[in-house]
């Protein structure tokens, strides 16, 4: 069977539970699910935050987690993958992102959620603007982030 | 071609988008971030640190020396903070 793909970028909150048993539903060949949320933090450095707010760019976002997603699975022998991405205005404690990968044993599953999740923030048009006491602002970029991305590159 | 900006980008420029007819020797990412810069302090101030924009062409990311010739839409946005 072919692998599962969804990429939805959306402003509703997302089921975890829901979309993983849309990507199992009537498949015997799945053996492992490994599933990442991140969650809006209520504090940035010691600073609370009470919200975030998510832009993105129509179009390219989706472009771009649609190529990784291909790279992960010519990389992996993934049966699916789900990237849910949230955008507009976010509560602290409320759910970002969800990245779902679906494989017959763990490891190729663990290592591809790993994988789209780095290059998820390295690459995907998405940009944070905070609201923290003192206002709002843009969130700046972690080089982490970007070297995170760049394990997958060597060798 | 359409020229989209994003995030404090599009803050500074003061519009998300627009079209532009750059003449002939504006060939490259580069070239566009320079003759942009010359047509106001809005765009002075976008591209002051040009070297942390980042400019994709029709929807993939491109480096900075890339032609833009043939490009139909061209974004210059800061590093992204998503996921």
């Amino acid at each position: 069977m072919t692998a599962n793909v969804t990429i939805r970028i959306q402003q509703a909150d997302f089921d975890i539970a829901r979309e993983i048993a849309a990507l199992t539903k009537g498949r015997t060949d799945i053996g492992a699910v490994v599933s990442f949320s991140g969650i809006c933090r209520g504090s940035e450095s010691g600073e609370p935050i009470a919200a975030l707010t998510l832009e993105h760019y129509p179009g390219m976002a989706e472009a771009e987690i649609a190529r990784h997603a291909e790279t992960a699975m010519t990389r992996w022998p993934l049966t699916g993958v789900s990237v849910i991405h949230r955008v507009g205005r976010i509560k602290a404690g409320e759910n970002i992102v969800l990245v779902l990968t679906a494989s017959k044993h763990r490891e190729a599953a663990f290592q591809a959620a790993a994988f789209l999740m780095d290059y998820l923030k390295a690459s995907a048009p998405f940009w944070k603007r905070e609201e923290s006491a003192g206002g709002e602002s843009w969130v700046d970029a972690h080089e982490r982030d970007d070297a995170a991305a760049s394990r997958w590159t060597k060798s | 071609m359409k020229i989209k900006y994003f995030a404090w980008v599009r803050e500074r420029v003061g519009k998300s988008e627009e079209t532009i007819e750059p003449p002939a020797n504006v060939r490259t990412v580069d070239d566009l971030i320079a003759w942009l810069t010359k047509q106001s302090e809005a765009y002075a101030y976008a591209f002051e640190k040009p070297k942390v924009i980042r400019a994709a062409i029709d929807h993939a990311h491109v480096k900075s020396d890339t032609a833009i010739a043939g490009a139909r839409e061209i974004a210059f946005f800061p590093p992204m903070t998503g996921g």
